[in-house]
This record gives structure tokens, C-alpha cells and sequence, in this order.
């Protein structure tokens, strides 16, 4: 959708290149996060895709057309575009604003009200603001105007500059949040610009690191770059507690659990004391048609025939199959047995999950 | 204290108010050399000075001139023009005034047109390219917008000055009110001199204040985070 081949940039009275031999492709629905420190020609590239800038050499093309063969500000009505500070019309209301882009396609008034109504709902924005003006709204509330402005006539592809980036981390999470709702829904093709790792860990399909120059060190999913950075610079970009970022990314789901020691209620307390031995535990779960219903041990068995007759405990920590490898690591950590239970769709055992086992997940 | 209640006397004279070189003439005359010098000079000096905000190229050309048109005493370009003007057979009255004026008047307008289109935050200006509006769309309905308050206080301070200073058409036959002070100079009528210099002060305060109305009309609304950066 979006295809970079061999891009170069170099600015007038520079002998550094800004961006340097950049091939790079974003596939339809996909969001792309280009990431770097400051002077990775990051914003550069971005510029470059809606001709705000013009590469030296090398080829860009949008849905399969040379964007240098296009006239340029049809070419910018047909992208949405979100920059850090915004940049709304301060002498224009909350729905001039957003009502920018389908004005200059010349949409008819009651067309470009109701898409204008639609997208105040779509970013929670309240009706009273469309009447004001931009320097009576929040940061958050502003940074939700340009993304609704952005895609205000449905443009597939997005261009997005540090979008989040003027308000505070509170904010700026639940501001992530909603928009991958709502790219979970409208799957646009986004390019997007951040300095910031963590936040290009949670927008991204794939991660872009740049390095200084306009160098592509890695271009990946950001699990894989996570579990194999392609070399120093980004390991150092990745930051302290990689293996707890990689955590955050997988699921529960997606590992095989262990079975662990279980009975039903029916089988005899003789039998609970020999699956406990086999597996090395003083506990074991007791699992009825499936279904979890906690644990006994040695002590509550004592005197009793079968294990229904004694009382079994909750465990202290669930988790389900949505639970991250990270959320399952703090909840095993926190719990005085080390051991979760993993059930799915309600109370369904699936097996129990330790620490060990995480770890191990975290070295393959 | 005599020349006062004398230059009362002259401004309350019923003669005075009536006929041919009358006030309300006179009034007349100053009023429309200055309304169409200020107009001359704002319909060539906004769009150069929008031209050169929006593209940023020829800022040299505004210091230069609002630098020199500030230093040249409009007198001075009176009696340089007059030879001039008499050549090419315009005359004496108008158009070594319209000149003399003119170049007065289009150094500020100039110099806040370019300084309202230039202080336009850029990040405004560049998230409006990258929605894909054209230049003459980001002139129009942003820099132009934004930039008018600037625009219209140098607007005002043109044609505050163009009205002070058209008392000097006088001087090259032409009327206007500071037919009252040189007239009065030449017969030595203090009460005629006072009167014309306080209808003059009038006049350029009553302008002052019309156009500080206009502006007020041109700021944009939600303006309040818009920074004036005007000179």
C-alpha cells in the first residue's frame, strides 16, 4: 500500500544524507512505526510520502502509484495527515476543523454534517465542542480533533507525527488505546512516527528502527525484533527490560500450558496423594467435567475417602488465554504457591502455568 | 489664554461652516486625498506584503523600503516630486501630495502585512498543506485570516499618519484642511492657524478610533491563543 524503494534525501547545504537508500513496505491494514532517535530522518520519510518533502532519488508509491507522478494536493486530500501539535485552524470551530478535508472536496453540507457527527462519536468526543474552538479544548481533547480531522473523508492511508505526543502519559494511553480500537475496526494502512520504543511496541504491526543518517538497522514485527534485534544499536534502542516487553506481547494462549497434578471429586484421596507424588507437588487440583473447581491438600484430605469430601481452595492466582505472558509473570510473583491456574471460557481447566515455565518461553 | 477663546471663536463662526473653502469642504478634501492615498498604498502594499510572508522570499526588499520610507521626511518628497509631477504636466495639488503621502503610507502596511503572514505558526500552516490545501487556499483562508488584526494596525497607523501629514497639500495648492494653518500663517491669523491645527488633531483621532473599531471587527473569533506579533 505504502512502498518506499531505494528513498534518499538529501537536504541543500548538507553533505549527511537525511534519509539513506530506504526501502521499506507497509502492507494494506498494517500499521508501521518508524522509530529512532532525533535526526533518523523519521519525520522526513513521513514527509516525503505526501510530498510535504521531496526525496533526491528513489521511488514512493501510494496503493501502486508513483506519489512524484501525482499532483500533489490531490495527493495530500487522499491521506490522512496528524502532526504532533496538531496544527488545527485556530480561527475555525471543532467541526470547521474536522469538516476541513471534505470541504475541499467539495462534499455537500449535509453530507459533511453527518460524517462529522459520526467521527465525534467514533474519538468520544462530546457535541457542545464542536462549537468551540481549538484554544478552549484539552490537550487531549485536541490531539482527538486531529485524529478525527485526519479521518474526517476516509482516506486509507494515514500519515501520523508523534500524534500522542503533546500530553501526558495518562492521556496519551488512553488515547493509544482508542485509536487501536478504532484502527481495529477501520484497518487503514498507517505510517507512523514515534521517538518513543514503548509506544511503537503497542501501535505496531511492524517497527521501523532508524538510525542516525536515515539507516534502516531492522525492519520487523515487534515480537521478533524484541526476541532478535539485529544488532547493538538496536538492542541499546530497545531499552532495559526487553524480556519483559516481549512478555507483554504474547499471550497465554499462545504457549502450552502444563497439565499439572488434577483429580475429579470422585477419585479417592489415595489417589490425590500419589498424583501429588508423581508430579512433586503438596497440592493438587480438583477438576469436575472439565471444570476447575480449586485445590486440596495432604492436610484436607486427612481422614477423608474421596476428594469431594474435602474442601477445595481457590487458587490464588486465574488467568485466561487474553492474559499477557507479562500480566501471568506479575500474578505467579505475587502469589505465595508460584502457581496460576490457566482456565479458558470461564472455569475450564486448562492447566496450571510457573514461572519456570515463562522463562522459558523468554530464552527460546 | 486669547488665542484659545479666539480659535473658538473662529470654530463656531457661522461663516466658517458654510460655502465654497468652508470647514465641511475643506473637511471634504483632506478626508479623500487621505482615504484614496491609504487605499493606493494597501492595494499595492497587502498582497506584496502577503506575496513575501507566504513564500518567504524578498524580506530584504521590506526592511529596505519601510527603513527608507520611515528615514525620508514626507516634506522632503514633496519638494522632490513637485518639479516632477509638473514635468509630466499632473500639476501641482494631487499628485505631488498623492506621492508624498503614498510613500508614507506604504511602509507600515507593508511591513504588518508581511510580519502578520510571516508570525502564522508554521505547524498551523504545514498540517493545512498536508491536508491538501493549495498556496492560494492556505493565503486565503489561513495567513490572510490570521494575520488580519496585524494588517489592520498597520493600517491604521498609515492612515493616522497619511491624515496628520496631509496638512502639507496645502502647500502645492491643494486644499484640505491645512489650508486654515499655512493660509493662516501667510495673513498671521493665530485663531485661523489653532482652529485648522485642532481640526486636523480631530480628524486624526476620529480616524484612530474608527480604525481601532475595524480591527476589532477583523480579529477572528477563538483568537485568543493567536499571538499578536505585529510591529
Amino acid at each position: 500500500m505504502i512502498r518506499l524503494v531505494d528513498v534518499v534525501k538529501r537536504f541543500p547545504n548538507s553533505t549527511a544524507l537525511a534519509v539513506d537508500h530506504l526501502t521499506l513496505e507497509v502492507e494494506e491494514g498494517e500499521t508501521a512505526v518508524l522509530v529512532g532517535p532525533s535526526g533518523c530522518g523519521k519525520t522526513t520519510t513521513m514527509k516525503m510520502i505526501n510530498r510535504l518533502e521531496e526525496p533526491t532519488s528513489g521511488s514512493i508509491y501510494v496503493d501502486g502509484r508513483d506519489v512524484t507522478l501525482q499532483d500533489p494536493v490531490a495527493l495530500r486530500r487522499g491521506i490522512g495527515y496528524v502532526i504532533q501539535t496538531i496544527g488545527l485552524l485556530p480561527h475555525r470551530t471543532v467541526a470547521q476543523n474536522i469538516a476541513t478535508v471534505p470541504e475541499l472536496l467539495g462534499w455537500d453540507g449535509s453530507r459533511i454534517q453527518g460524517r462529522v457527527k459520526e467521527l465525534t462519536g467514533m474519538l468520544e468526543l462530546s457535541r457542545e465542542l464542536l462549537s468551540r474552538y481549538p484554544s478552549e479544548l484539552s490537550g487531549g481533547q485536541r490531539q482527538r480533533v486531529g485524529v478525527a480531522r485526519a479521518l474526517a473523508a476516509d482516506p486509507p492511508v494515514m500519515l501520523m507525527d508523534e500524534p500522542f505526543g503533546a500530553v501526558d502519559p495518562i492521556v496519551r494511553a488512553r488515547l493509544q488505546d482508542q485509536f487501536l480500537d478504532i484502527q481495529d475496526r477501520l484497518k487503514k494502512t498507517i505510517l507512523f512516527v514515534t521517538h518513543d520504543i514503548d509506544e511503537a511496541i503497542k501501535m505496531a504491526d511492524r517497527i521501523a528502527i532508524l538510525n542516525a543518517g536515515g539507516i534502516l538497522e531492522q525492519y520487523d514485527s515487534p515480537k521478533e525484533i524484541l526476541r532478535e534485534p539485529a544488532n547493538d544499536f538496536v538492542k541499546e534502542f530497545l531499552g532495559s527490560e526487553r524480556g519483559l516487553k516481549r512478555l507483554a506481547l504474547m499471550k497465554v494462549g499462545e504457549i502450552e500450558v502444563e497439565e499439572g497434578p488434577a483429580v475429579s471429586p470422585e477419585d479417592s484421596a489415595g489417589r490425590a496423594q500419589g498424583v501429588m507424588q508423581t508430579f512433586g507437588t503438596t497440592w493438587v487440583s480438583v477438576v469436575k467435567d472439565g471444570e476447575l473447581l480449586g485445590w486440596v491438600d495432604s492436610q484436607s484430605l486427612a481422614g477423608k475417602a474421596t476428594v469431594g469430601e474435602a474442601t477445595a481452595r481457590r487458587f490464588s492466582a486465574y488467568l485466561t488465554a487474553e492474559s499477557s505472558l507479562r500480566e501471568a509473570l506479575d500474578a505467579l510473583i505475587t502469589s505465595k504457591t508460584q502457581v496460576a491456574a490457566v482456565v479458558w471460557e470461564g472455569q475450564r481447566y486448562r492447566g496450571i502455568l510457573t514461572a519456570e515455565r515463562i522463562s522459558t518461553e523468554i530464552v527460546s | 489664554m486669547g488665542v484659545i477663546s479666539e480659535a473658538a471663536g473662529w470654530l463656531t463662526d457661522p461663516a466658517n461652516w458654510s460655502g465654497p473653502g468652508a470647514i465641511p469642504h475643506r473637511l471634504f478634501e483632506h478626508v479623500q486625498i487621505s482615504g484614496v492615498t491609504v487605499l493606493a498604498a494597501a492595494l499595492i502594499a497587502i498582497p506584496a506584503g502577503l506575496l513575501i510572508g507566504h513564500t518567504g522570499k524578498g524580506r530584504f526588499l521590506v526592511v529596505t523600503l519601510s527603513n527608507v520610507g520611515r528615514a525620508i521626511p514626507s516634506f522632503a518628497i514633496l519638494a522632490l516630486t513637485l518639479p516632477v509631477t509638473i514635468k509630466l504636466g499632473l500639476g501641482l495639488g494631487f499628485w505631488p501630495t498623492f506621492i508624498a503621502l503614498f510613500v508614507l503610507a506604504v511602509p507600515p502596511i507593508l511591513t504588518n502585512t508581511y510580519v502578520g503572514v510571516a508570525g502564522v505558526d508554521r505547524d498551523i500552516v504545514e498540517a493545512a498543506r498536508g491536508m491538501g490545501m493549495a498556496g492560494g487556499q492556505v493565503l486565503r483562508r489561513l495567513e490572510l485570516r490570521l494575520a488580519a488584526p496585524v494588517i489592520m494596525v498597520g493600517l491604521r497607523t498609515a492612515a493616522v499618519e497619511v491624515v496628520a501629514t496631509a496638512t502639507l497639500a496645502a502647500l502645492v495648492a491643494w486644499g484640505g484642511l491645512g489650508r486654515y494653518i499655512i493660509d493662516g500663517f501667510a495673513v498671521r491669523d493665530d485663531a485661523r492657524i489653532l482652529g485648522g491645527a485642532i481640526l486636523v488633531a480631530l480628524l486624526a483621532i476620529a480616524t484612530e478610533l474608527l480604525m481601532g473599531r475595524v480591527e476589532r471587527l477583523v480579529r477572528p473569533r477563538g483568537s485568543s491563543s493567536i499571538r499578536l506579533r505585529g510591529a
